[in-house]
């Protein structure tokens, strides 16, 4: 194929133990590490590995965003992603209005595979690959472990709660990815030089004419209910009691 | 009247218990009928579990040799066309409907919302973000369909004591031929996925080797359980990375949770907080694991587990 699409969402980075703002506004963000959603990370990753194997020319990382995204875009780059989009926007966007975006790229590049992560670990919405799909009207094969490339088909390895799942899908599609398809190269530094050099078009959302889409509002952030301490048991007899009582064995 | 529709999920034959469980959240909705659509191969069985649920008033079937495998591609168009009648399509938030409502949203135009945990009114819910360092108060937009998600964990099954009517649905829909289904393989044992499973067993650095883990999955195996491990037992290379659970492995949410040896470091805690009952059998009592366990238990594990696996 020619080209592979793959999306990066700038998240909170994974080891940044969020926090519920006072005021319930949303999570407190200031000064906190922010980083590729992981599993976006694992997308370009599984891209790069295509590309090296012959089996695709160029990998293009997509980010929709706002200023700051560019410089996820730019570990993209430096990770080997050849050129990268940031669609630009500083308001929040919902999962519908980011697949109909990236349905407006695919229909300008024409993609043989389109690879996003299978959720964000901020809202956790687990939705656009599969959104795009349906907009698209092609096939999806998510939480993918393996990914095998046929020409004109593609046999994908999926995780799912019975065990592991293969289908295979026409090209073009889109894949969504899992934890375990691979483990994500790091970066070094020659590869951050270069890739300032590589292109990252910066196209305002507002040139798209994205239809606006029947929003779903937050109306308010807490921290989880804390768990209650519990008792102690004696024994494994009162143990055993104490789960029978509750149904639980 | 605002009608609820809810996805099926099955193996083919028989009913997921998910189902029952969207069933409830459906419930806690002042809304109008709960009708649960069941698209298969050959509907029949699975219908009749289906029209057993308590507050369903009644069970589609929508037989189609094309519905023999779940593939979300061929599946939502058909939800899609069904969901003419309803003002909200509720599946269940597990693989099954992770993968096919956000494809129905799509095709409704509307976005999906994911893990409803909490219902507050027709269209206000509550759902975790942030792998459920915060949980965030939705509001689903008035004159749309609400296609949602329903976080398994957070609500009991209901009863199943109904006799519902099944009706037979034709629908005319293109269905699409280019997602085709290989092969599924289970794990090599019976044991119920880790991330879903009603009840985890999980061991610590304290099991103290790969051999001595066989520990753990006998007593899993006795309560039907899925087995995880502390990150400590997985970098002590006790068993394989997939089967940890906490920040940086699976954050699950099963009824019971059993943690043995574990001594349950923050980032542990954070993968088992949502938990329904929480267990701690360790023999240190300052283990922080008490702190969040609903029963502790203070001994030898060794001796623990053995005499719960033997009084199973």
């Amino acid at each position: 194929m020619d080209k592979i699409l793959v999306g990066l969402k700038r998240a909170v980075d994974y080891n940044v133990r969020v926090r519920v703002k006072k005021d319930g506004s949303g999570v407190e963000t200031d000064g906190v590490k922010m980083s590729i959603n992981p599993f976006d990370e694992i997308a370009l990753e599984e891209a790069l590995r295509i590309k090296e194997r012959g089996e695709a020319n160029e990998v293009i990382a997509i980010s929709i965003g706002p200023t700051d995204a560019q410089q996820t875009l730019r570990t993209g780059l430096a990770m080997g992603a050849d050129r990268a989009i940031l669609v630009q926007t500083d308001d929040p966007i919902d999962p519908l209005s980011r697949a109909r975006v990236f349905l407006e790229i695919i229909n300008r590049e024409n993609p043989g595979l389109v690879l996003l992560g299978k959720q964000a670990i901020d809202d956790d919405n687990n939705q656009t690959g599969q959104m795009l799909a349906a907009l698209w009207g092609r096939p999806q094969a998510t939480f993918a472990s393996r990914i095998e490339l046929n020409g004109e088909a593609a046999r994908v390895t999926r995780e799912v709660d019975a065990g592991l799942e293969t289908v295979e899908i026409d090209l073009p599609a889109v894949v969504t990815t899992d934890l375990r398809l691979n483990e994500p190269r790091y970066v070094k530094l020659p590869d951050i030089m270069k890739a300032k050099k590589k292109t990252l078009d910066v196209m305002p959302l507002t040139e798209f004419g994205i239809a606006s889409s029947p929003t779903i509002s937050e109306a308010c952030f807490e921290p989880p209910a804390a768990r209650q301490k519990g008792v102690m048991v004696d024994d494994v007899a009162g143990l055993i009691t104490a789960l029978r009582d509750r149904g639980l064995v | 009247m605002e009608n609820i529709l809810v996805i099926a999920e099955h193996d083919g034959i028989h009913l997921n218990p998910s189902t029952a469980k969207c069933v409830a959240c459906a419930s806690a909705i002042d809304a109008g009928n709960i009708d649960v659509a069941v698209l298969a191969s050959s509907a029949g069985a699975i219908a009749a579990e289906a029209a057993r649920l308590d507050g369903v008033g009644k069970v589609l079937t929508v037989e189609n040799a094309a519905n023999e495998h779940v593939l979300a591609a061929v599946l939502a168009p058909q939800i899609a066309a069904l969901a003419d009648d309803y003002a909200y399509v509720f599946g269940p938030s597990t693989t099954f409907g992770k993968d096919l409502m956000p494809r129905v949203a799509a095709l409704l135009g509307v976005n999906q919302i994911s893990d409803i945990m909490s219902v507050d009114g027709p269209h206000t819910f509550k759902r975790p973000v942030y792998a459920g360092n915060a949980i965030v108060t939705v509001e689903a937009p008035v004159g749309y369909p609400v296609v949602a998600t329903v976080r398994s964990a957070s609500y009991k099954a209901v009863g199943d004591g109904n006799s519902a009517a099944i009706e037979s649905r034709d629908i005319t829909v293109d269905i699409p031929t280019h997602t085709r289904f290989i092969e599924v393989q289970t794990g090599s044992s019976d044991r119920p996925d880790l991330q879903t499973a009603a009840k985890v067993v999980s061991g610590g650095r304290a099991i103290g080797s790969s051999d001595n883990f066989d520990i753990i999955f006998a007593l899993a195996d006795k309560l039907g359980a899925g087995v995880g491990a502390s990150r400590a037992a997985v970098d002590a290379g006790y068993v394989p990375n997939e089967m940890q659970v906490g920040q940086t492995g699976k954050i699950i949410a099963p009824d019971l949770y059993i943690a043995i040896g574990i001594s349950g470091a923050i980032q542990h805690l954070t993968g088992i907080k949502d938990a329904g009952t929480i267990v701690a059998i360790n023999k240190d009592e300052e283990a922080p694991i008490f702190e969040v366990a609903d029963l502790g238990l203070v001994a030898d594990l060794f001796k623990a587990v053995q005499e719960f696996t033997d009084a199973l």
